[in-house]
């Protein structure tokens, strides 16, 4: 270790014991974080702590922590993922933050993300769009040879820069309408740019905006927050492209 | 139909209105300015001419009232949808990208409906008290006159100018976002949208404020 320097932070964590309960903020002390503990890891240790003294430790999602799987769902100083540009909660580190901060600690807000507990919301709602439409249901027999289907590059590049969304929500935490366009803008997205996607383009759009709009998500107002929320740094040209594919299908 | 009834259906809807109001704002802005006199007999032979085929004149309007009207009508109701998109709002307000126009659309465009009201009332209707409508042997109204008296008025000039940062502020969200809504950028061109739309809604603050405030400081004579 280059230092043993430890810091000291007042953490005001947002705690709710189920869904119906109204929750509150609690404040916690953070002691003894190096600046090369992660986010989460941090959280952990002020979890120990707690168990040890008998207190309940605070929920929250987590999995791979290595800002992959889109589990971790925090937003930090009012901040999904605490701001820092393509980064997820678990891939921020206490060097970002000074001795004696105060970090606020609240779940993703918004309408179709109810709390179930702490910070942990029920995304199940993504899923439900992903349902949908965010596949494809042709029938493609065997493992074709490879480049049997020609696709350039470019095309290939810009699908895959769309598949990059882990499906974590930062996107509609950071929205002020509580929007999933830029989740399903990228979803769509994927698929409508490669030649086996574009067969059920039309249909796919359809029934995956309707189905954001059922969950409850919030309609565009294209501020762009939900790019700059973005642990994948997903473009909303992912939305104008998503909202060709609609008008388009309005004529298919 | 989902034009409609979706989330992109109305957005686009109220993008293309939007588009349409943008386009009478510069027809009429042009119109606006034979108040300069570069065309023969200035903004009185304008009126005139303008309303030479009232057939046509009525055909717009209405085509006029049913855009803003759609307009209206989505961004009230997707506003309203929105409100409770975020049933709590985080403690800490921190945004990155929002800014106060783009966050404020709703208040502009319903001061930019108030001030529309306000305008037909005044010179299209000639209903405001205080107007100065004289009228030639036909029983035309003088519209230079009319003009130029109003905005020697301190108030009337202070409503229109208020109008204009109104309209400026919602041209330079409105612009950009109504191209990205019909589909119409990618992350080329969408910078590029952003800077050339608060360069349109500049031009069209400065093109319109330009007529009250060069008759209030006395340049522009009846």
């Amino acid at each position: 270790m280059s230092d043993h320097k430890t810091m000291t932070l007042t953490l005001i964590v947002w705690r709710q014991k189920g869904p119906s309960d109204p929750g509150k903020f609690e404040t916690y002390a953070a002691k003894n974080i190096t600046e090369h503990h992660s986010f989460l890891e941090m959280l952990d240790c002020v979890n120990e702590d707690m168990i040890l003294e008998g207190k309940e430790p605070i929920v929250f999602d987590h999995d791979c922590r290595e800002g992959i799987c889109g589990m971790c769902s925090q937003v930090v100083n009012g901040l999904p993922h605490g701001g820092q540009d393509r980064t997820t909660v678990c891939q921020l580190h206490m060097r970002k933050f000074k001795d004696g901060d105060t970090i606020y600690i609240e779940p993703w807000r918004a309408r179709a993300f109810p709390i179930i507990k702490d910070l942990v919301v029920d995304r199940a709602a993504l899923d439900t769009i992903i349902q949908a439409g965010g596949y494809t249901s042709c029938h493609t027999g065997g493992v074709p040879d490879a480049n049997s289907i020609l696709i350039p590059k470019p095309i290939a590049e810009e699908a895959t820069d769309a598949a990059e969304c882990i499906g974590c929500g930062a996107c509609v935490a950071g929205c002020p309408n509580g929007a999933a366009m830029l989740f399903t803008g990228a979803k769509v997205s994927q698929l409508a740019i490669l030649p086996q996607g574009k067969a059920e383009a039309a249909a796919r759009v359809t029934a995956m905006t309707t189905a954001m709009t059922e969950c409850g998500f919030g309609n565009c107002t294209n501020h762009y927050e939900c790019q700059a929320s973005c642990p994948k740094g997903i473009n909303v040209k992912f939305i104008a492209r998503m909202n060709r594919e609609f008008l388009k299908a309005q004529f298919a | 139909m989902q034009l409609l009834s979706s989330s992109i259906g109305r957005k686009i809807l109220m993008a293309v209105t939007g588009q349409v109001m943008i386009l009478f704002a510069l027809v009429h802005l042009i119109g606006n300015t034979t108040i300069f006199g570069w065309l023969h007999g200035g903004i009185n032979a304008y009126a005139e001419h303008l309303h030479a085929l009232p057939p046509l004149v009525w055909a717009f309007r209405l085509f006029m009232l049913a855009a803003v009207s759609i307009h209206i009508w989505f961004g009230i109701q997707l506003t309203l949808e929105n409100s409770g998109g975020r049933p709590k709002q985080y403690a800490v307000k921190s945004t990155q990208k929002v800014t106060f126009a783009s966050e404020n659309m709703i208040w502009s465009g319903l001061l930019i409906l108030a001030f529309i009201v306000y305008h037909l009332l005044h010179f299209t209707m000639k209903l405001i008290p205080g107007t100065a409508l004289v009228t030639d042997a036909e029983g035309t109204v003088n519209v230079l006159t009319m003009v130029v008296s109003s905005f020697q008025n301190v108030f009337v000039c202070a409503i229109y100018a208020g109008a204009m940062v109104a309209l400026f502020l919602h041209l330079t969200h409105g612009i950009q976002s109504s191209s990205q809504t019909i589909g119409c950028s990618n992350d080329r061109t969408l910078p590029v949208i952003v800077r050339a739309g608060t360069l349109v809604a500049l031009a069209f603050l400065v093109g319109y404020i330009t007529i009250p405030l060069s008759i209030f400081a006395g340049f522009l004579k009846g």
